[in-house]
C-alpha cells in the first residue's frame, strides 16, 4: 500500500487522539481552580436543598394537601421566601465571592507568557525575569509549579478566550488590545486547554497541551527550547530537511539555526519535541504529520495553510520525518 | 340651534363625554328589546365580518392575525428544533462527520437565532395580539393594520433569514455575532443576519408600541390600573422592555452593516474601532431579551394559577411591582455575559451582585404562585402539570444562574456545556414549559367547543419532561468536565463522548413528545361536553366570548369593578351577550371600540377600528425588499421598495386614519354620549407615536453612547489632527432645525385656533427649513473620510442618522400641508399636526444633540 493510499485511507479514520492531559474543572492541579472548586461544591450542595424545599413545597400545596391555608400564611411565605431568605444566601455569596476575585488576577511571581491566539494556533512567547527577548515557542504551555505565572493575552484577528480547566478560570483574547490573568499551578502533570470563545470555522479544533513542571525541571526544558534546531540525523530526515526548504516552508515557518524565519505559522524548532501537533489535535507521530501536511483542510476546516497533496509520498515522508526529528 | 351637528364645535370648543357614568345597577338590570338588539347584532356582524376565499389573508382581526402569527412562530420554533436535532446527531459521538465545520457553525448559529428572533419574541407578540383585547373586553387591538403589517415582515423576514440554511449560505458567527469574526467574514450570511433580523425586530417594536397603547388606553370602562388582568401588566412591562431593550442592538446592526458594506471601521481596532462596542450594544439588548422571553410566560402561568386554585391571585400587588422590578433589573446586567472580558474587578462586582439581586423579583413571583396554590383547592388539571413541571425546570436553571453570577465562578464554567445546560433550563422552563400550559388552557378559547386530549397531553408532557432532563442535566457534567460550547466536533480523548451520546438520545424523546403534541394541536376534534364558553370556570374575562364565536369579540364592552368580573360580578356575561353594556351597535357599519382614560378607564371615545386591506401586505413586501436587497448590495432596488414603502404607509394613513366622523358624537348606550374623534393626549395615536419615538430615541442615545465609549476607552478619539465636522455648517444646521421645530409646533396651536391658512403657510416654511437643515448637515460632514478612522465614521454616522430623520419629519410636514389643503384636517379634526409635532419634539432634540456632540464636544474634548 503506497503512502498517499493510505494517507487516504487515514483521512477518513482520523481520530483526534492529542488530547492526553485532563481538561476538567473537577481534577484541579492549581490554586485558583481549587477555590472555584470548593466554590462550586458548596453552591452545588446550596442548590440541591433550595431545589427540593421549592419543589417540594409545589407538591405539598398541590397534589398532597387538602385543606386551604389562611392568607396571612401567604403572606408571610411571600416575604420570608421571596425577600429575605434570598437576601441573606446571595449577600454571603457574594461577600465569599467576590472577596477570592483579586487573587484570581494577581500578578505573576517572575515567568510571564505572552499568549497571541491565531485561527487556529497560539502563539507562545516565554518572558523569564528579566529577559529582552523572548523565548519563542507555540501550541504549548510549560509553567513551572509552586509559583504564579502571568499570561499576557491578545489575538491577531478574531477574539479567541484561553482556558485550562484544571489550572483556572479563562480570559479573552483581543485584538488591538491585552488582557492580563494569572495561574499557580500546584502539581506537574499534562493537562489540557481549548479555545472557549467562538473564533470561525476550526474553532472546535484549536487547543493546546499543558506541561506543570518542578521548578527545575522547567527551567531545564526552557534553556533547550530556547537553543536552535538539531540538525537531522539519517538520510530521510536530512531529505527532509532539504524538501522543507524547496517547498518554501520557511516563508511562513521558523525553524531557528537554518535559513526558515517565516513569522505566518507555528514556530516549528522543537515541534518534534511537543505534546501534540495541529494545536492540540494530533499527536505528534510522523504519520500524523505527513498526513496533516498532506490534507490540511480536511483535518482542520478553512485553515490557511495549504494541502500539500501534490507532494510525491517520498518527499513527504521525509519531511515529516525531519518534522518529527525536530526535538 | 343648527341642524349642522359640527357647527356647536370648533377647534378650541371640542365634544366631550356626556351623560351618566357610571352607570348604576338599575339601568344595568333594564332589559334590552329583543327586536332592536336583533337589529344591531345583524350590524355588528356585518361590521366584522372576515374576508373570504383569496382575499381572507387581508384580514387584519386580531384573533386572525394572531392565530396566523402563532401558527408561523410555532413553524420556525420546529425548524430550529431540528436543527438542534441535526446539532446533536453531529455531537452524538466522538470524530463524527455527519456535519462539516460550516454546516454546523451554520446551525448553531441559526438555531440560537431562530429561536430567540422567530419564536421567543414572536410568539409573546403573537399570543398578546390574540389575547390581549379579550383579557380587556376589547373590540381589538388600537391598530390592528399595524399588526398585521408587523407579521407579514415577519413571515417574510422569517422566510428570509430561516431560509438561508437551505442555499448553504446562512450566516454562521452565532447569534452573538462578535466582530472582527464577523465583520471579517467575505460572505453573505452575516448580511441576512444583520438586515433580516433588523427588519424582524422593527417589527416586533411595532407591536410592542400596539400592545402598550392596547394595555394603556383600550380597557373596559372602569378597569383601573390595579384591576388589571396579570397579563395586561406583564405586557406592559414587557412591551417597555422591547421598546427600550431591541433599539441599542438596532443600532449595533447599523454601525455594523455599515461597516460590512462602506467599510466605516466601528469594530476595527487597526483604525481605532473596538469590537467591544458590539458587545455592550449586543447584551444591552441581549439579557432584557432574556426576561422579554420569560416574563409573558410567567404572565401565562399568573392567569392559569388562579383559576386552578379557584381563587384570586395572592399578593396581586406583589407579583406586579417583581414584574416591573425585573424590567428595571434586566438593563443593569448586561455585563455578566462579559465577565471574560478583562474588565475591572470594580465593575464585574457591581454587575454580580445587580445580576443576584434580580432573585429577589423573581422569587417572589414563584411564591405567590405557591401562596395563591397554598390558600386555594388545587383542581389537579393538564395546564397545571406543565406548570409544575415549568417550575422544576426553572428553579434549577434559576440556581444554576445563581452559581454563574459569581464572577469568579463564572471564569471557570463561561463558554462551556455547563451555560448550555443553564440557558436551556431557563428557557425550557421559563418559557416552553409555561407556554404549553397555556396552549392547553386556552385551547378552548383559540378553538370553541375544543379541548385538546388529556392522554395525549400527558404523554406529551412526560416525553419532553423526561427528555429535556435527561438531555440537559448530563451537559452541566459534560461543561464541568471541559467541553466548550459551539464546537463542531470533540475528539476520543477527552471521554465526553457518552455524556453527548445520552443528550442525543434525549433530544430525540423531546422530538417525539413535541411530535405528540403537534398531532394533538392540529388533528381533528368533536366538540366536547359540558361549560364550553368557560370550561376552567375561570374569572377573567376572555372567557365571556360568544359560543359559537363571533368576529367582534365582546358583544358590548362591559363595565368591570373586580379583578376577576366572572366570579364576582353576578349576570356580567349574560348583560355583555344581550348588548346591555356600551357600544352594542355600530350605527354607521364601522368596526368601533372604545377608548378609556390611562390610569381609571373612563370612556373618552369611540375609536374606529381599522378593517382588512391589501396595503398592508404591499407595505409589508416593500419594506422587506428595502431591507434584502442591500444584503447583495442591490442599492438601486432597495431604495425603490424604500419609497413604495413609504408612499403604502402614506396611503394606508391617508385613506383610514385620523377620518373625520359622520358625527361629531354618538350615544354608545347606558345613557352615555361620546365624541367619534380625538387628538393629542386623548388619541391612540399619539401615544403610539410617543412611545415609537420613545424607542428611536433610545436607538439613537445608543449611537450616541458610542461616541463617548469611544472617546473614554481609546486615548486617540479623536485621533490627532484629524479633520472635524464643519463648525459653521454645523450651527447653521441647529438654527435652521430649531426653527422648523418652532414651524411645526406653532402650525399646531394657530390651526386649533382657526387660522388655517397661516398653519399651512409655516408648515410649508417649515419643509423648506427643514431640506435647508438637512443639506446644512450634510456640508458639516461632507469633507470627512469615514473609512479612514472611527472618528470620522462615527460623526458621519451620526449626519446619516439624522438626515434619515429629516426626511421623515418633512414627509410628516408635508402630509399635514397635504391634509389640511384636502379639507382632511381642520381646527376640530387635527391628530395628524397633533402627532407631527410630537415627532418633530423628537427630531428637534435629535438634532440639537447632534450638532452639539459633531461641533462643539471634539473643540472641547482635544
Amino acid at each position: 500500500m503506497s503512502v498517499r493510499s493510505s494517507l487516504l485511507l487515514l483521512a477518513g479514520a482520523l481520530t483526534l487522539q492529542g488530547c492526553s492531559g485532563r481538561q476538567s474543572i473537577l481534577d484541579t492541579a492549581g490554586s485558583d481552580a481549587a477555590v472555584l472548586l470548593t466554590m462550586f461544591w458548596v453552591m452545588l450542595g446550596g442548590l440541591v436543598v433550595v431545589w427540593l424545599l421549592v419543589n417540594g413545597m409545589m407538591l405539598f400545596f398541590h397534589k398532597l394537601s387538602p385543606r386551604k391555608y389562611d392568607e396571612s400564611h401567604a403572606q408571610k411565605l411571600i416575604i420570608g421566601g421571596g425577600i429575605v431568605f434570598p437576601t441573606v444566601v446571595i449577600a454571603a455569596l457574594l461577600a465569599w465571592g467576590l472577596s477570592i476575585m483579586p487573587d484570581q488576577r494577581a500578578p505573576g511571581d517572575g515567568l510571564r507568557i505572552e499568549v497571541v491566539g491565531e485561527q487556529w494556533w497560539w502563539r507562545v512567547n516565554y518572558w523569564p525575569k528579566g529577559a529582552d527577548a523572548p523565548i519563542v515557542s507555540a501550541n504549548e504551555i510549560r509553567l513551572p509549579t509552586g509559583q504564579r505565572t502571568e499570561f499576557t493575552l491578545s489575538s491577531a484577528e478574531v477574539i479567541h478566550s484561553f482556558w485550562i480547566p484544571a489550572l483556572g478560570g479563562k480570559m479573552d483574547m483581543f485584538p488591538g488590545r491585552e488582557t492580563m490573568m494569572s495561574l499557580h499551578a500546584t502539581e506537574p502533570g499534562s493537562y489540557r486547554g481549548q479555545c472557549a470563545e467562538f473564533c470561525g470555522a476550526s474553532h472546535a479544533l484549536m487547543a493546546f497541551e499543558v506541561v506543570a513542571l518542578a521548578p527545575d525541571d522547567f527551567d531545564a526544558w526552557l534553556a533547550r527550547e530556547a537553543a536552535p534546531a538539531v540538525a537531522p540525523t539519517g538520510d530521510t530526515a536530512q531529505r527532509g530537511a532539504v524538501v522543507f526548504q524547496e517547498q518554501g516552508c520557511g516563508a511562513c515557518h521558523t525553524v531557528r539555526g537554518t535559513a526558515a524565519v517565516g513569522q505566518v505559522g507555528p514556530d516549528l524548532t522543537h515541534v518534534g519535541a511537543r505534546a501534540s501537533i495541529g494545536a492540540g489535535i494530533l499527536a505528534p507521530t510522523i504519520e500524523n504529520f505527513s498526513a496533516w501536511i498532506y490534507h490540511t483542510d480536511d483535518i482542520k476546516p478553512e485553515v490557511d495553510m495549504p494541502a500539500y497533496d501534490t507532494l510525491p509520498d517520498d518527499d513527504l515522508m521525509a519531511l515529516a520525518t525531519y518534522l518529527q526529528g525536530l526535538k | 340651534m343648527t341642524d349642522d351637528p359640527f357647527a356647536r364645535f370648533s377647534g378650541t370648543n371640542r365634544p366631550e363625554p356626556n351623560g351618566t357614568y357610571p352607570p348604576t345597577e338599575a339601568m344595568l338590570a333594564e332589559p334590552v328589546d329583543p327586536d332592536a338588539q336583533a337589529a344591531s347584532t345583524a350590524r355588528m356582524r356585518k361590521a366584522w365580518q372576515e374576508p373570504k376565499g383569496f382575499t381572507h389573508f387581508t384580514a387584519v382581526n386580531n384573533d386572525l392575525v394572531g392565530k396566523w402569527y402563532a401558527l408561523t412562530a410555532m413553524f420556525f420554533m420546529l425548524c430550529a428544533g431540528v436543527l438542534a436535532l441535526l446539532m446533536r446527531v453531529q455531537l452524538a459521538v466522538p470524530d463524527n462527520t455527519f456535519l462539516d465545520a460550516d454546516r454546523y457553525n451554520q446551525f448553531f448559529t441559526m438555531h440560537g437565532s431562530a429561536m430567540m428572533f422567530l419564536f421567543a419574541v414572536p410568539m409573546f407578540e403573537a399570543i398578546s395580539i390574540f389575547l390581549l383585547p379579550a383579557f380587556l373586553g376589547a373590540r381589538d387591538m388600537p391598530f390592528p393594520r399595524l399588526s398585521a403589517y408587523g407579521f407579514w415582515c415577519f413571515v417574510i423576514g422569517g422566510i428570509f433569514v430561516l431560509g438561508s440554511v437551505l442555499f448553504d449560505v446562512a450566516p454562521r458567527g452565532g447569534w452573538f455575532m462578535y466582530p472582527p469574526l464577523t465583520t471579517q467574514d467575505m460572505g453573505i450570511g452575516a448580511d441576512i443576519w444583520l438586515l433580516g433580523l433588523s427588519f424582524i425586530e422593527v417589527a416586533s417594536i411595532a407591536a410592542a408600541v400596539e400592545l402598550i397603547v392596547g394595555v394603556l388606553k383600550c380597557r373596559p370602562p372602569g378597569m383601573r390600573v390595579n384591576l388589571m388582568p396579570l397579563y395586561a401588566w406583564y405586557v406592559l412591562v414587557v412591551g417597555g422592555m422591547i421598546l427600550f431593550a431591541f433599539p441599542p442592538l438596532i443600532a449595533g446592526d447599523f454601525l455594523f452593516e455599515m461597516e460590512r458594506s462602506f467599510d466605516w471601521p466601528f469594530f476595527d481596532p487597526t483604525r481605532g474601532g473596538d469590537p467591544m462596542l458590539w458587545q455592550h450594544l449586543f447584551w444591552i439588548f441581549g439579557h432584557p431579551e432574556v426576561y422579554i422571553v420569560f416574563l409573558p410566560s410567567i404572565a401565562i402561568a399568573a392567569m392559569v394559577i388562579p383559576t386552578v386554585a379557584q381563587r384570586p391571585i395572592v399578593g396581586y400587588s406583589w407579583i406586579v411591582l417583581s414584574a416591573v422590578g425585573v424590567g428595571f433589573l434586566s438593563f443593569g446586567l448586561w455585563v455578566h455575559h462579559m465577565f471574560t472580558t478583562g474588565l475591572p474587578n470594580i465593575s464585574i462586582g457591581f454587575f454580580s451582585a445587580a445580576s443576584e439581586a434580580v432573585v429577589i423579583p423573581t422569587g417572589i413571583q414563584i411564591f405567590v404562585f405557591a401562596a395563591t396554590l397554598m390558600v386555594g383547592k388545587v383542581k389537579k388539571s393538564l395546564p397545571m402539570l406543565w406548570i409544575a413541571g415549568a417550575l422544576a425546570i426553572f428553579v434549577l436553571g434559576g440556581l444554576t444562574g445563581v452559581m454563574l453570577a459569581i464572577a469568579p465562578f463564572n471564569w471557570a464554567v463561561h463558554d462551556t456545556y455547563f451555560i448550555v445546560a443553564h440557558l436551556h433550563y431557563t428557557l425550557f422552563g421559563g418559557m416552553v414549559f409555561p407556554l404549553m400550559a397555556g396552549v392547553y388552557y386556552f385551547y378552548p378559547f383559540f378553538r370553541k367547543g375544543k379541548m385538546m386530549s388529556e392522554t395525549l397531553g400527558r404523554w406529551a408532557f412526560w416525553l419532553i419532561f423526561v427528555g429535556f432532563n435527561a438531555a440537559f442535566l448530563p451537559m452541566h457534567y459534560t461543561g464541568l468536565i471541559g467541553m466548550p460550547r459551539r464546537v463542531y466536533t470533540y475528539g476520543e480523548g477527552v471521554d465526553w463522548g457518552w455524556l453527548n451520546m445520552l443528550s442525543t438520545a434525549a433530544s430525540f424523546v423531546i422530538a417525539a413528545g413535541f411530535a405528540v403534541f403537534v398531532w394533538d394541536l392540529l388533528r381533528p376534534k368533536r366538540d366536547f361536553t359540558g361549560d364550553q364558553r368557560n370550561p376552567w370556570n375561570a374569572g377573567t374575562l376572555e372567557w365571556s366570548h360568544n359560543v359559537p364565536e363571533e368576529q367582534w369579540g365582546v358583544r358590548s364592552i362591559p363595565y368591570i369593578t373586580t379583578r376577576y368580573p366572572l366570579w364576582d360580578q353576578p349576570k356580567l356575561v349574560e348583560r355583555m351577550h344581550s348588548g346591555r353594556y356600551y357600544l352594542s351597535d355600530t350605527k354607521f357599519g364601522h368596526r368601533e371600540t372604545l377608548v378609556t382614560s390611562v390610569l381609571d378607564a373612563r370612556p373618552l371615545h369611540i375609536q374606529r377600528v381599522t378593517g382588512p386591506a391589501w396595503i398592508t401586505l404591499m407595505a409589508a413586501g416593500f419594506t422587506g425588499g428595502a431591507f434584502i436587497f442591500p444584503t447583495f448590495h442591490w442599492y438601486p432596488p432597495a431604495i425603490i421598495c424604500a419609497a413604495f414603502a413609504i408612499v403604502c404607509v402614506l396611503y394606508w394613513l391617508w385613506t383610514v386614519t385620523a377620518q373625520i366622523p359622520e358625527e361629531p358624537t354618538s350615544d354608545v348606550g347606558l345613557g352615555l354620549t361620546l365624541p367619534r374623534y380625538a387628538s393629542g393626549p386623548d388619541a391612540p395615536g399619539w401615544w403610539a407615536v410617543w412611545i415609537t419615538m420613545l424607542g428611536d430615541a433610545t436607538a439613537f442615545a445608543s449611537l450616541i453612547f458610542g461616541f463617548f465609549f469611544y472617546w473614554t476607552a481609546s486615548s486617540a478619539f479623536p485621533p490627532q489632527g484629524a479633520s472635524h465636522a464643519d463648525g459653521l455648517a454645523t450651527g447653521a444646521a441647529a438654527v435652521l432645525l430649531v426653527l422648523s421645530w418652532a414651524a411645526t409646533r406653532f402650525a399646531r396651536d394657530i390651526n386649533r385656533k382657526g387660522y388655517v391658512r397661516s398653519a399651512q403657510a409655516l408648515l410649508a416654511t417649515g419643509i423648506c427649513l427643514t431640506a435647508l437643515g438637512g443639506s446644512a448637515v450634510y456640508l458639516a460632514v461632507a469633507d470627512l473620510q469615514p473609512t479612514t478612522h472611527v472618528y470620522p465614521a462615527m460623526i458621519c454616522v451620526l449626519a446619516v442618522w439624522l438626515c434619515a430623520h429629516l426626511l421623515l419629519g418633512a414627509i410628516g410636514q408635508g402630509y399635514c400641508l397635504a391634509r389640511s389643503l384636502a379639507g382632511r384636517m381642520t381646527p376640530l379634526y387635527d391628530a395628524d399636526v397633533n402627532n407631527v409635532s410630537l415627532l418633530w419634539h423628537f427630531i428637534g432634540l435629535q438634532a440639537l444633540v447632534t450638532c452639539t456632540v459633531i461641533g462643539l464636544l471634539p473643540g472641547w474634548m482635544t
